[in-house]
């Protein structure tokens, strides 16, 4: 079933896409499985809940870099962690402490410990938060009243970007609705 | 060498006991999510104002004896020479202890797959952070004028051109503590995000909008995100895991590597954090079984819950009391006069019945929880729960003023007694605790609901071949 949305005058700048809903996320994970072996590429799809399936298909199976990225945070927090223990206690201010050598290594390991797990935490956060571009004040698809309503609730949604090289308002319409859509819908920009 | 499913003769097959279910049956991610969210949205019953009244009076009563404090000095505490750490650390190290059930439940369970933790972790991160927020309070007040003392904490550039000093476990603590503190909030916000657009797109006020809107940063539940997000998510777990193993392990070195009987011990660091996860889950028993029954959330919060929680703190409890008894023996084993004197004094000295009354709460009221009948009576649990609260703070106090009391020389041993505004500060910081936990289940979704979703039939769904 098709819904009443206006129609917009065809022009590739004004649409984002086309966005599909599903009843279940099992629909929503087969469609997105045929829009993938169809081609299209420039997608995504959104669910209330992780569905890890889903999130392959659509990243084509790529890794996710967030942990090099908290690797990466890891060795600098234990460098800077082991750098500041160092620099204060043997190159700004060398004190004798108990008869204790100034590069005190066993005892500068809890501090260590610490700033590595600090450090990698925090850009295991950050990072997940820049690589997904948030936060976005805006989004296309939130112009969607259905997706406003549902996706954060129990909706199941497909959306097929019209920056992908296959994508054609009519065509693709038609596509998503053979794949078992409840409704299609556009997403203005 | 299989061990496959083949009866022998004569022999019926074993029944596998019925487990009860994480959540119970008939939920969808639509009525998971409206239960959760109407906690919220919905009217707070009269109950939630009169505690969050009587809690307020507390921070009142905290911040009154803070600035006491701050006016006069730490002498209107009971500390004294022999017992220089008194309330102050007691009560430290009973909040950090507490809010390790957190940290616990959302990291080490979500890395051992159990997925009975998905009702229970939100809260008891939440209880994680106000606890070590708490905890923080007393070490630094101890100082006496906190804004003069941050130079010998924190490493920064002063006038005196000093630095703090490495080798010692007080600055280990700061670290770990704060480490803590800092990656537990990360942690919890993590999760908090895809829940915070659900109340967004929830709320019909503009202001609840704009204010959910903000925190949830325009979260809107791209397969691409959760790609990366159930990464960072696992990642934190993983990191977390180590972090709280360490935390109540440095905390146990501030007494280890110090040179009174009754503190030098080995045994301190694993001692130690088994009583932080035992005293957690009894705190969160402790606040769970009244949230839970307010707030209609049993189909959430099922028996499994209850009955897991009471195996776990019956194991911490064992580890706890065997911890007791190795240090008794350690102290014999010894042969050091002034390590069994210590044992003496702990059991038949002027403080004889604190030591009884941690034997009683952590010993013996726990022991009920071998039966399946205790761990199912929510009453029972409530109950043997408060023992463990109170049992955990009797250890906190026999381990440091009662060692501190009397230690080498008889010429310097003294008594230790807190008062009004030791307990003005402790019981400020209580009523802190439980009116940031009401705040709490007022603004924030106290269960996880993003992750309680997925655990609905709904959710289940057949992987594709990939191709």
């Amino acid at each position: 079933m098709t819904t009443l949305t206006p129609q917009l005058p065809d022009g590739p700048g004004d649409l984002h896409g086309l966005m599909a809903e599903y009843a279940t996320a099992q629909q929503l994970l087969d469609a997105a499985g045929q829009a993938h072996r169809a081609g299209f590429r420039a997608m995504d799809a959104y669910t209330p809940f992780p569905i890890e399936a889903l999130s392959e298909v659509i990243c084509d199976h790529q890794k996710s870099k967030v942990p090099l990225i908290c690797l990466s945070g890891g060795v600098v927090g234990a460098l800077a962690g082991w750098g500041l223990e160092y620099w204060t206690s043997a190159i700004d201010y060398p004190m004798n402490v108990g008869g204790k050598p100034y590069n005190s290594w066993p005892a500068f390991i809890p501090v260590l410990f610490e700033t590595t797990v600090l450090f990698a935490s925090f850009a295991a956060a950050i990072g997940m938060f820049l690589l997904n571009g948030l936060p976005a004040p805006y989004h296309p698809v939130f112009n969607v009243a259905r997706f406003r309503e549902k996706a954060s609730r129990d909706g199941y949604f497909l959306c097929i970007e019209a920056q992908d090289g296959m994508f054609d308002r009519s065509e693709t319409r038609a596509f998503l609705l053979a794949t078992g859509a409840l409704e299609v819908n556009d997403v203005e920009r | 060498m299989s061990v496959a499913a083949t009866p022998r003769l004569g022999v019926p097959p074993i029944q596998p006991p019925v487990d009860p279910p994480v959540i119970a049956p008939g939920h969808s991610p639509a009525s998971v999510g409206d239960k959760i969210s109407s906690v919220v949205f919905g009217k707070m019953p009269l109950w939630f104002y009169v505690g969050m009244a009587v809690t307020f009076g507390g921070v009142m009563m905290l911040l009154t004896a803070l600035t006491k404090l701050v006016f006069t000095g730490i002498g209107i505490w009971g500390n004294n020479n022999p017992v220089g750490w008194g309330f102050d650390i007691i009560n430290f190290v009973w909040w950090i202890g507490i809010g390790h059930a957190g940290t616990l439940i959302s990291a080490i369970l979500l890395l051992l797959r159990q997925e009975w933790r998905t009702s229970i972790n939100r809260f008891a991160e939440a209880m994680t952070l106000f606890a070590v927020a708490c905890a923080l309070l007393f070490p630094l007040f101890h100082t006496g004028r906190p804004w003069l003392a941050v130079y010998w904490l924190l490493p920064y550039p002063n006038t005196m051109g000093i630095w703090p000093n490495f080798r010692s476990p007080l600055i280990w603590d700061v670290f770990a503590v704060s480490t803590y503190g800092s990656v537990s909030l990360v942690f919890w916000f993590i999760g908090l995000v895809p829940d915070l657009a659900t109340f967004r797109d929830r709320t019909r006020k503009l202001w609840q909008k704009k204010v959910y809107g903000a925190l949830a940063m325009g979260w809107r539940g791209s397969a691409r995100h959760w790609h990366n997000y159930e990464s960072a998510y696992l990642l934190l777990a993983g990191l977390s895991t180590p972090l709280v193993l360490s935390v109540h392990s440095v905390v146990s070195f501030d007494f280890a590597s110090g040179q009174v009987p009754g503190w030098h011990s080995t045994i301190f660091p694993p001692y130690f954090v088994a009583g932080a996860v035992f005293a957690g889950f009894a705190m969160v028993l402790t606040l769970m079984i009244p949230l839970r029954k307010a707030f209609g959330l049993e189909d959430f919060i099922t028996p499994k819950h209850m009955d897991n929680m009471g195996k776990v703190m019956l194991v911490t409890g064992l580890i706890v009391g065997y911890g007791y008894i190795v240090e008794i023996f350690t102290a014999w084993y010894s042969g050091n006069i002034y390590e069994w004197y210590m044992i003496h004094n702990r059991i038949f000295g002027p403080y004889r019945f604190i030591w009884m009354s941690l034997i009683l709460c952590n010993v013996l009221a726990i022991q009920p929880l071998w039966f399946r009948q205790a761990r199912k009576s929510v009453a029972a649990l409530w109950i043997i729960s408060m023992f463990v609260n109170f049992g955990m703070w009797f250890e906190r106090f026999v381990i440091i003023p009662t060692s501190l009391h009397r230690d080498f020389l008889p010429g310097s041993w003294g008594m230790y007694y807190p008062t009004r505004w030791d307990f003005a500060t402790f019981f400020g910081t209580i009523g802190l605790f439980l009116a940031l936990m009401f705040l709490f289940v007022r603004i924030f979704p106290a269960l996880a609901m993003f992750e309680m979703k997925g655990l609905t039939p709904d959710a289940i769904v057949k992987e594709p071949v990939r191709g």
